[in-house]
């Protein structure tokens, strides 16, 4: 069962839904295809890239660009109200994953269709320029997903109650600690009403009470039928939540299936003991 | 790339990420999509202009006083190069052409900041990058308006007289004096053009800048250069040769001068050098915005 993926897609609900799992009927319909999808960044390694180093590379003729095979060749489907876990090692091109779902990073070969509005959660914050109040960054990066003024200001109260950021909501961003940075990029996310949530490696930053409230919220999401692509390191809170996972491994799909056993696999592969912290953390 | 539409079709959209074909987005949609978020990049401008206390008083003082102060000082190193024979006529041109170049200016310096100040906006949501030296130009053209009072206070105090000793110490009077007439409303969509021009000069250095951040070292300098090589602090007709021959490669050349022949000349210039104007500023728009989509995709991860 380490062998390649299956991608079958009603095995993800043979699994019993448990407590915390959608208890509701996953529908035939498909939120989320990836077919063939390969990503490859094209970069050049410098710290910060200048028209001086440019010219000096170009006096020796040394080529700058370094290609990564981030993400190779990989096919599944997300039906409508799974809850997917996505898992791996650091820099399996989980990431990478995510944001080609959400429409950043266009894909190298093959396609991506979406059914549905998507609201992204990724890894570093939402859209948050730190020069501009929390306030404007909420109506800033609303309005850059797409939502009209009015459907921003409708969800408001809802987003700064939640983050419970208090005045702190009106000053610069860059005033702000980690944790009430993750605050609001988690509470601009979930109240945005997605068909399809993006998170990766939320919350690494609330603090204890903050992450049972954002676990409540992400269980009214589930239970509400959203369609969720989660991404995290901590492989408790993938078997609690997802009723379905794959397993990245060097850019290649490894494995897919019922999250219970994608884990196991995946923690026999890399010999890890699933330590009471890992199963905590989400 | 290719993001949720319309808000009311968005529920049901299904969208569909693939690889561009010649590099280029669909244009099409990528339009459209920018239509939709149209929002975002005023909001952008606001919130930008807010940062900088643009909004407060002082902040609109600042922009009449200092355009005012560097023209001043523009005409005063003209005065002490050219030997002290420059009459009123004279410096609205400096005035008009000047604050059309600091738009100009204005525009691409903070262009060229628009996609890297980004940050995070650009790393994590899906939206046309275009936008982003579109809302540097609208910020632009707001911190450009306040200096149009200096051109119309200089042009009432002329019309009524008060400069008339300044013009005879000048010595020779210019051909037509400064005067109000209806073909001075022409300036609207002459800068409409300017403003094409800006918006295409933005997005090529919104583009520069992900991939060579030096750039705005060299900026100020390229500037500097450009505007005395441009019939502003100088006129075509008293113009050097040399630089004379140069103009048909200077892209705001046509611009300037319908620009100065419509506000301080107040004539209509032939059918052939608006048709120039206009191929200019398009020309650039459709350079600029068409590299920045050609290379949007890997903003996200430059940035
Ligand atoms: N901006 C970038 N430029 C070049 N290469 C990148 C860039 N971002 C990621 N990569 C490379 O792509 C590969 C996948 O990265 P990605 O961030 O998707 O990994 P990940 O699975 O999210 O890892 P982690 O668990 O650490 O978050 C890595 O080899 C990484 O070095
Ligand atoms: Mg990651």
């Amino acid at each position: 069962m380490s062998s390649l993926s299956e991608f079958d897609n009603s095995s993800a609900d043979t699994d019993a839904p448990g407590l915390t799992k959608p208890a509701k009927e996953v529908t035939g319909e498909v939120a989320v295809s990836v077919e063939n999808v390969s990503v490859t960044y094209r970069t050049t390694f410098e710290r910060v890239p200048t028209l001086k180093q440019a010219m000096v590379r170009f006096g020796r003729g040394q080529k700058a660009v370094r290609e990564v095979h981030a993400v190779r060749n990989v096919s599944f489907d997300v039906p409508k109200g799974s809850v997917l876990g996505i898992i791996g090692h650091n820099g399996a091109g989980k990431s990478t994953l995510m944001r080609t779902i959400a429409g950043i990073l266009p894909p190298n070969e093959g396609r991506i269709s979406v059914s549905g509005r998507v609201s992204t959660l990724l890894a570093l914050g939402v859209g948050f320029n730190t020069q501009l109040t929390g306030r404007e960054n909420v109506m800033l990066g609303g309005l850059a997903s797409g939502l009209s003024r009015a459907e921003i200001m409708e969800r408001y109260q809802e987003i700064t109650d939640f983050a419970e950021l208090g005045d702190f909501i009106d000053a610069p961003v860059r005033t702000y600690s980690s944790g009430m940075f993750s605050r609001l990029a988690f509470s601009v996310a979930v109240h945005m009403r997605p068909d399809i949530l993006l998170i990766d490696e939320a919350l690494s930053a609330g603090d204890a009470q903050f992450k049972n409230k954002a676990n409540a919220k992400m269980q009214e999401l589930v239970d509400n039928a959203s369609t969720m692509l989660l991404v995290s390191h901590a492989l408790g809170t993938i078997k609690t939540i997802c009723n379905d996972c794959i397993w990245l491994d060097h850019g290649v799909l490894k494995m897919r299936g019922n999250p219970a056993e994608v884990v196991a696999a995946y923690t026999d592969f890399v010999k890890v003991k699933q330590s009471a912290e890992v199963l905590e953390d989400l | 790339m290719s993001t949720p539409s319309d808000s009311r079709t968005r529920a049901r959209a299904m969208q569909t990420f693939e690889p561009h074909r010649a590099g280029i987005p669909p244009l099409l949609p990528y339009v459209r999509e920018m239509w939709g978020r149209r929002h975002f990049a005023a909001e952008l401008s606001r919130a930008t202009m807010r940062a900088a206390h643009s909004r407060t008083f002082f902040g609109q003082f600042w922009l009449v006083l200092n355009p005012t102060l560097s023209a001043l000082v523009y005409y005063l190193l003209v005065v002490i190069i050219a030997g002290g024979s420059k009459g009123p006529e004279f410096f609205a041109h400096l005035l008009v052409g000047l604050f059309a170049f600091n738009f100009i200016s204005a525009s691409m310096s903070m262009g060229a900041a628009s996609v890297v100040g980004g940050g995070r906006l650009v790393m994590n949501t899906a939206f046309p990058r275009l936008l982003l030296p579109l809302s540097a130009v609208r910020t632009a053209f707001l911190r450009f308006l306040p200096s149009l009072i200096i051109v119309v206070v200089f042009f009432l105090l002329r019309v009524n007289g008060v400069f008339d000793g300044w013009q005879a110490a000048a010595g020779k009077g210019a051909a037509t004096p400064l005067h109000f007439s209806p073909v001075q409303l022409l300036a609207i969509p002459v800068f409409g053009l300017i403003m094409l021009f800006a918006c295409g000069l933005a997005a090529f250095m919104a583009t520069l800048q992900v991939y060579f951040r030096d750039m705005t070292s060299f900026l100020p300098f390229f500037t500097r250069i450009w505007l005395y090589l441009s019939p502003v602090l100088w006129e075509v007709e008293t113009a050097h040769e040399k630089v004379k021959q140069l103009l048909a490669f200077n892209p705001i050349f046509r611009l300037f001068e319908v620009w100065g022949d419509v506000i301080v000349r107040g004539t209509v210039p032939d059918t052939g050098v608006w048709l120039a104007a206009a191929a200019w500023s398009i020309g650039a728009l459709l350079v600029g915005s068409l590299f920045l989509m050609s290379r949007e995709r890997e903003f996200a991860v430059r940035v």
